[in-house]
């Protein structure tokens, strides 16, 4: 299954502002939930979001079992030099996924 | 806590009582909207950015299974529909039409797990399993902005008035029927929420509530618990009779699969 939505620009000219967006596929399983037959479904969540860009981490933020499921997040960086972006979820047993997109800087 | 029900049931014999005389014609088509057109802002951008519609997750792993070889060796979906963004189109504005095989309307999910079934010797899968509401997503995302345009095939006819027989046919314990709320109500509210005229144009589609993306029949199943009548098994007959009354009462609408819904 396709596990995130990237919306990362194709290009831009070098020192613009760029907007990056990342939705992930994950229930965010708050933990206080009950099953049909009443057991408690065990916690289950992403608790920590991170962006690399240009050798640097431009963007990090911890999560919390009251984020919705699909967690989105948006947030600015500085275009400096094409290469990838690299996006990185780590849930609370430590499990690391990771999605990249590349982005062309001009000038 | 034994009242509780009692006093539910005695709010909405007040909100029925409320309703004027019923009105004898379905909504006209001048007067149809989209359940989008009622959502808030928010849920609006949701489903009109696909960056931000989680559906879309499900449209991605949809459209790698149109072009994987099943097990059995047999061609993919691509392998014999080709560019779906070609044959798929207006597929979804049209559907459920007449199947002659079994001689009763299907939908696209009945057709895909047909297909799966049939012709790629794949076992089935499961009624709102994953990959079939994936599939069904990614067929439905090829009609987006179509125009409903239902089947007009004569052999439907008698099954479009068995749907319509019960859209307004009263259910459940609380003895309501479907037409009582989406015909006679719609834009009034029930509890916080708006009452929309309950149109099939975004489906499958990502529900806010459900957190997740479902069927159109898991949301008339919803509807059905609601009004505490049994709700039918997935892939009753009387729910595609009922989709294909519920196509020809939303004609003109625009296809918004996958749609975002509070």
């Amino acid at each position: 299954m396709a596990k995130a939505l990237l919306k990362v620009p194709k290009t831009a000219k070098k020192g613009e502002v760029i907007t990056l967006s990342a939705m992930f596929s994950h229930q965010m399983e708050t933990g206080h939930r009950r099953d049909a037959d009443g057991q408690a479904v065990p916690r289950d969540i992403i608790s920590l979001f991170t962006c690399n860009y240009d050798g640097a981490e431009v963007f990090r933020a911890d999560l919390f079992p009251a984020i919705s499921a699909y967690p989105l997040m948006s947030f600015t960086t500085v275009a400096t030099v094409s290469g990838p972006i690299i996006f990185t979820w780590t849930d609370e047993k430590g499990k690391t996924w990771t999605e990249m997109a590349e982005i062309a800087v001009e000038g | 806590m034994r009242f509780r029900p009692v006093a539910s049931v005695a709010l909405l014999i007040a909100f029925v009582a409320h309703v004027p005389s019923a009105k004898a014609e379905s909504i006209p088509s001048a007067d149809r909207k989209s359940g989008f057109d009622q959502m808030g802002p928010d849920t609006q951008a949701m489903q009109r950015d696909d960056a931000r519609n989680p559906a879309m997750l499900a449209v991605r792993e949809g459209e790698a299974l149109w072009s994987e070889v099943p097990a059995s060796g047999k061609p993919s979906c691509a392998g014999c529909h080709r560019e779906a963004p070609v044959t798929m189109k207006g597929v979804a504005a049209r559907y459920p039409v007449f199947d002659a095989a079994s001689v009763r309307p299907i939908d696209i999910t009945g057709r895909i797990q047909q297909c799966r079934t049939e012709r790629q010797g794949a076992a089935a899968w499961p009624r709102e399993s994953g990959p079939l509401l994936a599939l069904t997503a990614y067929v439905g995302l090829q009609s987006r902005g179509a125009t409903v345009e239902p089947s007009a095939d004569t052999r439907l006819a008698s099954f479009r008035d068995q749907g319509k027989q019960f859209f307004s046919q009263r259910i459940g314990q609380l003895n309501l029927s479907c037409a009582m709320c989406h015909d006679d109500n719609w834009g009034k509210k029930l509890g916080g929420s708006f009452i929309p005229q309950g149109h099939v144009n975004g489906y499958p589609l990502f529900r806010l509530e459900w957190q997740g993306v479902g069927s159109l029949q898991r949301r008339i199943r919803n509807c059905l618990t609601g009004v505490r009548a049994e709700p039918f098994a997935y892939g009753d007959p009387v729910l595609v009779n009922l989709e294909l009354y519920l196509k020809e009462r939303g004609a003109g609408l625009q296809i918004e699969t996958p749609a975002v819904r509070p």
